[in-house]
């Protein structure tokens, strides 16, 4: 139990992300394929594995490098929306921490709220259309609600991948307005969104450095 | 899953291996990222007009790259776009210096990632304007015609841009006759067979023998409706009504037609499709001022085809005329 995450430990939560994604990639695939295209477990696993090659080289580096390193290869691998959206989000992760060595509460709340601009700004989405945002934004502001309640780094850390699983959770009763689903229309409730699963996925791995 | 392929995940480099011996009298692959340009690009003084997106759909995108139409596509996996760094370079490598056209359908990962890249482009000081097109009128209301489907009408806007940039057109001339075929192109598409991601590995949608998927997508999108089989003369009728009346084509309207197959339906059938438009149109005493029937944009084995109407005028069928060379569309001079 730390009040601060060092970039080693970051390292090791971000490799952590890249097996969720590869033991999820079954599950993405199979809620995407209800309402979408079926293909993000695929490319899920396919750019995350690029990831963890890039961090295998990338021990030693600071924080601000370390999402840099990421975000380049997310950007740059598959593409499609997903490569857009969480390329941007972590470059932004990487330009909010330029210059910091250890993350205490506070610089992580600054580097997630830049983040979800930065998905915001490229996506078009608002929360409630059933896409990652539902996921990001809740945690976010639960970030922001425990910083402000002064509680400490690990628990404020749990609050936000709580807050991201019932974010992700709350997209099952949502009707889909981005992306391919969104002509689906009626059709897409029922059904929990697949951007928004990695996304929890994405950000209960971030949070796992601050255990 | 019955494919000649082989690793799933290697399909578009090795059909890019293939294709690039091919034709390597028109085009080449850049080493920075995924993008085939123009072999003699970029051409001086020239707009560059580029396009980009998922593979699947041949001849579209890489098959129209080369004199008078295309000068560099952004390569992507099956049905995803391609990553801004591809877009950036295809810009890199298409501007001639007067500027480059982005021409996009209306895909959220495509209009994201042709962002990301037009923003690296103006840092890099290229001028950059974009048109997204959205012909598919299967896909949305009219009310809310931004955000349909861009589909095969793209074909019009390609040859379009191309003719204009050839001619020594402005990069916002290029712009407004690629704006012009857009607000003048509506295709209705059907389907009677899904097609499969080599990757995934199972049909994008089902459809019991005696059915159809109306109004589907190029990547196999379901429709509106699944509705019974009918003739060829039964089922062109309906598209061609709806497409009709959405613009609306009227009496004494000049049009270009284009009967696209979406894979694996032969062209015997397009052929018989198209006689049914043309009927219509005569009946209507709207003239066809082009015909256009084969494979433009397909959705990989997809069995189906869709109905596209442009209403023309001076401009676009002098630009339409105009001489193109590339791989798998030629004009004549």
């Amino acid at each position: 139990m730390a009040d601060t995450i060092s970039a080693p430990r970051m390292l090791k939560a971000l490799e952590a992300m890249c097996d969720i994604i590869e033991t999820e990639k079954d599950y993405l695939s199979e809620l995407d394929g209800a309402i979408g295209d079926g293909d993000h477990g695929v490319n899920m696993a396919k750019c995350f594995r690029e990831v963890k090659k890039k961090l295998a080289e990338s021990q030693g580096a600071d924080m601000s490098t370390l999402f840099n390193n990421v975000g380049m290869v997310v950007l740059n691998s598959v593409g499609g929306a997903m490569g857009a959206l969480y390329g941007t989000f972590f470059l932004k992760m990487a330009q909010e921490s330029a210059g910091k060595g250890e993350l205490a509460l506070s610089d992580l709340v600054t580097m997630l709220q830049t983040a979800e601009q930065g998905i915001l700004d490229i996506g078009k989405a608002s929360p409630g259309d059933k896409t990652l945002l539902d996921t990001l934004a809740p945690a976010v502001r639960a970030l922001e609600q425990s910083a402000k309640d002064g509680l400490a780094l690990p628990e404020a850390m749990a609050n936000f991948a709580q807050a991201a699983q019932k974010g992700m959770e709350s997209t099952t009763d949502m009707l889909a307005k981005m992306g391919r689903a969104s002509r689906l229309g009626e059709r897409t409730i029922g059904h929990q969104d697949a951007g928004a699963t990695s996304c929890y996925f994405i950000l209960r791995a971030l949070a796992s450095a601050a255990k | 899953m019955k494919k000649f392929i082989n690793d799933p995940y290697d399909v578009v480099d090795e059909m890019l291996e293939g294709f690039l011996d091919v034709h390597k009298k028109y085009v080449r692959k850049l080493d920075a990222a995924r993008a085939v340009v123009r072999a003699d690009g970029p051409v001086d003084g020239k707009v560059g007009v580029i396009t980009g997106g998922g593979s699947g759909h041949k001849p579209a995108f890489i098959g129209f790259v080369g004199q008078g139409m295309l000068d560099a596509v952004a390569v992507g996996e099956i049905f995803t776009s391609p990553p801004p760094l591809a877009c950036f370079e295809a810009a890199k490598a298409a501007d001639g210096g007067k500027g480059v056209l982005f021409l996009l359908g209306n895909y959220a990962g495509d209009v994201m990632n042709f962002q990301l890249a037009a923003d690296m482009a103006k840092a890099a000081g290229i001028p950059v304007e974009q048109v997204i097109s959205t012909d598919d009128v299967g896909s949305g209301p009219k009310e809310e015609a931004h955000k349909r489907r861009g589909v095969v009408g793209a074909f019009f806007g390609w040859k379009v841009a191309g003719a204009k940039a050839a001619a020594g057109g402005s990069l916002e001339a290029c712009k407004a006759a690629v704006e012009k075929v857009n607000a003048n192109t509506r295709t209705l598409g059907v389907a009677i067979s899904p097609c499969t991601v080599p990757a995934k590995g199972s049909p994008t949608f089902t459809l019991a023998e005696d059915e159809m998927e109306y109004a589907v997508g190029h990547h196999g999108e379901a429709g509106t409706a699944k509705i019974n089989m009918m003739t060829a003369d039964e089922v062109t009728e309906k598209m061609t009504l709806e497409v009709i009346d959405d613009l609306p084509f009227k009496t004494g309207d000049e049009v270009a037609v284009l009967i696209n197959g979406l894979g694996g339906t032969p062209q015997l059938e397009l052929y018989i499709c198209y006689r049914k438009v043309k009927q219509m149109l005569a009946d209507r005493q709207i003239k066809v001022g082009g015909s256009y029937v084969g494979e433009f944009f397909t959705g990989l084995e997809m069995a189906g085809f869709s109905v596209t109407l442009m209403k023309l005028d001076d401009e676009l069928k002098e630009l339409l005329a105009a001489p193109a060379d590339t791989p798998c569309y030629k004009v004549l001079p």
